[in-house]
């Protein structure tokens, strides 16, 4: 007779790949949300919050309105 | 080999259905001099073997008629296996069995043809689609010319598109030039 072989591992298989799975599962969803809140979310309020802390409406208008991109109101030359 | 072994392929899925002998096993043999082919039908009223990566139990053993020999053997197995040794153990395995598993998943050199047809016809595909583009496809339309498209991209930086985090926030008004 051969060597035996180890006696292979028979019960809770189902309970074992569940918690893996779980957990795993888990850690991946809230790891990404994570990820995404402080990679997009947070950084894209900063740059919003930063464009209109000293933004001018009135000034950008007038921007627009020298660059000619207006039909109701010309540049100011004519 | 194992005879039936390539025509069970599309057995392979529907192990069960081969054990109530519904599918058919054909092989055709020439049977008419003027060269006309007549598939000749296996009785699938009887068992038959296969070898299936799915099923470890064929229906029938591999070896029905057996040599002397063999039939010794199979009398000393009805006793203690212990006074087996390893020859008369896979003597035993071959007469039941055809093909081991690790002989019926060898692996194959098949994905080279498999990688080479494929990559051959995509370039096949590739010639006859630049044939196209410059045969049969039309002009492309005004608004692609580089002078256009960079008349385009002023009046998109004269409108502020996108001033937050897109297209206007990465150019620099005051120098008129992109932002480093």
């Amino acid at each position: 007779m051969s060597s035996l072989l180890p006696k292979p591992q028979l019960r809770g298989l189902l309970g074992k790949r569940l918690r893996f799975h779980v957990v795993g599962a888990f850690l991946f969803s809230t790891g990404s949300a994570a990820a995404y809140k402080f990679g997009v979310a947070e950084p894209r309020k900063r740059a919003y919050a930063e464009y209109y802390k000293n933004h001018d409406p009135i000034a950008d208008f007038e921007a627009l309105r020298e660059a000619g991109v207006f039909e109701s109101v010309k540049p100011k030359g004519k | 080999m194992c005879l039936p072994q390539m025509l069970s392929l599309p057995v392979l899925r529907a192990g069960f259905l081969t054990r109530r002998g519904v599918l058919g096993l054909a092989t055709v043999r020439a049977a008419h001099s003027h060269g006309g082919h007549v598939a000749i039908q296996d009785d699938m009223s009887v068992p038959h073997y296969h070898d299936k990566r799915n099923y470890p139990l064929p229906d029938i053993p591999y070896r029905r008629d057996l040599g002397a020999d063999e039939k010794a053997l199979m009398e000393k197995q009805k006793g203690s296996w212990k006074e087996l040794s390893n020859e008369e153990k896979v003597a035993l395995y071959r007469i039941k069995f055809c093909q081991t598993y690790a002989e019926m998943n060898r692996p194959s050199n098949e994905w080279k043809t498999v990688l080479g047809f494929t990559f051959m016809f995509l370039g096949f595909t590739g010639l006859i689609v630049a044939w196209q583009r410059y045969y049969v496809m039309p002009d492309k339309p005004h608004t692609l010319s580089d002078e256009w498209k960079a008349k385009q991209l002023q009046r998109m930086l004269d409108m502020h598109v996108n001033p937050v985090e897109g297209l206007s926030s990465k150019w620099d008004y005051d120098k008129n030039e992109w932002k480093k």
